[in-house]
């Protein structure tokens, strides 16, 4: 599957705004006893070389889902049941849906990273921290030596503000928040071009969330790799990306810049989000969040997913589902023909 | 301004704790906290994990006494087991979920603290004040919601039972540890909207606990700020925010997310907060001194050595902090 670019040619693919990932049609079922669950249905975006793309939604909204499909960690019974996933790394392009197990191997950590919300799940318990990088470095440099991989260690763990002396810890021998940052720069050891995290600091206190920020902002220009970035806090993700899709019940309602998304929501669900987020600092006024709770994706309503909580509702969103078209799917947005 | 209806005067609170090998040390949670609640006021304890604001509510609800220092009810210092104290102040927890009886109905959960606390023993009385408790917090129509189980409801909706059960009580203090961190962020809003409601209606005293400044902005009147077991500031909401006395609250403020920040360099923005602060310290050998010592950037000598004292403004605002007192004098 892998097409090798002509030699000596350097084709829109690698240029500076090319597209690095284009997903078109996810959709993953999780198969359970009863009907499946569609956790991720018709999912469709592109990311661009040095982007850093926000994924936001409630919980179950599809989010972590989306994620380890991407990254082909998903473990069963969820099911990739359609859609493509292609990667245009330096090597040439591959559609990650289709990739066997020992291609995919030989693209994580050198092409595509991983960070995952507890640390833990990156970091061997048992093994020092610094050995860790040290075979994950080797595993993927053969010629490197065992000192200068240590000293690559230390001087990764160092940009995420990790001294030296704490090279040779055990994972549990460091902090929570140290840990975190520790699998930041496992992840990106290897010089990924795609970094995709999936909740990397919720479980840290906003002000070492923010250090951790603003080390991975740093290493995004030394190293220029691109970052697909969940959370579920949409006031941070407004700071910290360029662009932001928003998802609800497995599908993404609205895909816009920070900017727009945040001074001109399209979608009533985007703007009833970030108008869940009281301001730090502007003035206040009462807020009302949405009512109502997210849909139960084993019975999701008919129509558009988000009908029985919309304010704006009009007649027919309880039948006909609006496709994503020009970034929003929103019947009031949408011309007659638009309308699945 | 009325009376406390509860306080904490210096309270502290230290934990034994086995390191290891027969050896004991102790955890200095809190100390020297002093907090005051008045009826038809909010107060948001802000402050990083491990800060003590857990501790400092469970002191203030009796769940165990404080080491030193006392709680004051009404004015009056609180010692060993009062039977009626929760009459007056409920505890609500982080977690929606382990704090209802899973196995009963929401009217039985309901229904267990009427009868407790006020003796109601009659089906129709009781019937009655379980559903009008449910129509307070909005759980409407209460018909419906009254024979399910907890797990039959979402987080929002467990967690206005939960509510609702404190508020069958009629405690004149609600202590909220973290009310709405475990709720979807879509009803959030609706929850510290209720909150603010049962301030306004009926005048309650309450301690809203929060990781999240903004929100503890929207629903409070004045906010604390813990770090490392002592209180390092407070005073009202905007000046605090505003203009944040201690380096620790700025940086706290900072580190916030601010919507309304975007649009400039993004890479600047996080910049301005990344110095590397170290970690957090440890409370068995908490940093002598002012706590926040060594990860403040403007520390002095006296801030290695002594505790530093009270500063207070004119606007009600206050702070622990070497650099105020340099300043005032
Ligand atoms: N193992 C599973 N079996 C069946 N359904 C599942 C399973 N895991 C997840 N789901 C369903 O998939 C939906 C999406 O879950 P997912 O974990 O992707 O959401 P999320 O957006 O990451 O939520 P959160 O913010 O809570 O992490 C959920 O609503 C749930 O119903
Ligand atoms: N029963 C206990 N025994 C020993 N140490 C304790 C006990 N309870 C709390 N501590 C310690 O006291 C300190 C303060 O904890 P507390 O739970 O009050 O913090 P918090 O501010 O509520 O944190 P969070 O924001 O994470 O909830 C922590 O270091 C904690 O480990
Ligand atoms: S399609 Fe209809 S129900 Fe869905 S968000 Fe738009 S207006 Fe609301
Ligand atoms: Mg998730
Ligand atoms: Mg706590």
């Amino acid at each position: 599957m892998i097409t090798e670019p002509a030699p000596g040619l350097v084709t829109a693919a690698t240029g500076p705004n090319s597209t690095v990932l284009s997903v078109r049609g996810l959709t993953v079922d999780y198969l359970t006893d009863g009907a499946p669950v569609r956790a991720c249905d018709d999912v469709s975006f592109t990311l661009r070389r040095g982007e850093i793309l926000g994924v936001a939604g409630e919980s179950g909204s599809g989010k972590s889902t989306l994620i380890t499909a991407l990254t082909r960690l998903q473990r069963p019974p969820a099911v990739t049941t359609e859609g493509s996933i292609e990667f245009h790394s330096r090597d040439g392009s591959v559609d990650l849906v289709s990739l066997s197990a020992s291609e995919l191997r030989a693209l994580r950590w050198t092409s595509l990273a991983i960070v995952l919300q507890s640390a833990m799940d990156a970091l061997n318990p048992v093994m020092r921290i610094g050995a860790q990088f040290v075979d994950v470095l080797r595993s993927h440099d053969k010629g490197l030596g065992r000192k200068d991989a240590w000293a690559r260690a230390s001087e990764l763990l160092g940009m995420v503000g990790i001294s030296a002396d704490r090279v040779r810890s055990y994972p549990h021998e460091l902090s929570g928040g140290m840990r975190q940052r520790a699998s930041i720069a496992l992840a990106l050891a290897c010089g990924p071009e795609l970094v995709v995290m999936d909740e990397p600091t919720t479980a840290v206190d906003v002000v070492m969330q923010r250090q951790i920020l603003a080390q991975v902002l740093r290493l995004r220009r030394e190293l220029g790799f691109s970052v697909v970035f969940v959370t579920h806090d949409l006031s941070l993700l407004l700071e910290l990306a360029d662009r932001i899709a928003i998802m609800y019940a497995g599908r993404i309602v609205e895909i816009d810049t920070a900017h727009s998304l945040y001074a001109n929501p399209r979608h009533p669900y985007t703007r009833g989000l970030r108008d869940s987020f009281p301001p730090l600092r502007s003035p206040l006024r009462r807020l009302s969040g949405i009512p109502g709770s997210p849909p139960d994706l084993r019975n999701p309503p008919a129509g558009c997913a988000f009908h029985p909580r919309c304010p704006d509702r009009f007649e027919g969103c309880d039948q006909e589902r609006p496709l994503l078209v020009d970034g929003v799917a929103c019947r009031l947005h949408q011309s007659g023909e638009n309308r699945a | 301004m009325s009376q406390p209806v509860l306080e904490a005067r210096e309270v502290s609170k230290h934990f034994p704790v086995r390191i290891g090998a027969g050896r004991t040390a102790v955890v200095r949670a809190v100390e020297d906290a002093t907090l005051a609640l008045q009826p038809g006021r909010i107060v948001a304890l802000v402050g990083e994990s491990g800060s003590g604001k857990t501790t400092l509510a469970r002191l203030l609800a009796r769940f165990y006494p404080p080491t030193s220092g006392e709680i004051r009810l009404r004015g009056k210092a609180v010692r060993g087991k009062e039977r009626d104290y929760h009459r007056d102040v409920q505890l609500i927890f982080q977690d929606p979920f382990g704090s209802l009886n899973p196995l009963h109905r929401v009217r039985y959960n309901l229904e267990r603290a009427l009868r407790l606390h006020h003796g109601v023993r009659a089906r129709a009385e009781l019937n009655r004040r379980v559903l009008e408790l449910l129509d307070r917090v909005s759980l409407s129509p209460a018909d419906q919601f009254v024979d399910k189980f907890p797990h039959e409801l979402s987080g929002g909706q467990r967690q206005r039972v939960v509510i609702a059960r404190a508020l069958a009580v009629e405690p004149k203090v609600l202590l909220g540890d973290e009310p709405i961190s475990m709720l979807d962020v879509s009803i959030r809003l609706e929850m510290l909207n209720l909150l603010d409601r049962l301030r306004t209606e009926d005048g309650l005293a309450l301690l809203y606990i929060t990781h999240d400044i903004a929100s503890a902005r929207y629903l409070c009147d004045d906010i604390v700020v813990m770090y490392a077991g002592r209180m390092v500031e407070g005073g009202p909401k905007d000046d605090v925010i505003a203009s944040p006395l201690h380096p620790y609250t700025k940086l706290l403020i900072d580190s916030s997310p601010d919507p309304d920040r975007i649009g400039g360099d993004r890479d600047a923005l996080f910049d301005s907060t990344a110095e590397d602060l170290g970690e957090p310290p440890s409370l068995i050998d908490p940093p002598s001194g002012c706590r926040f010592h060594p990860r403040c950037p403007f520390a002095m000598d006296v801030c290695k050595t002594a505790v530093p004292p009270r500063t207070e403004l004119p606007n009600g605002q206050w702070t622990h902090c070497w650099l105020q007192q340099e300043e005032t004098r």
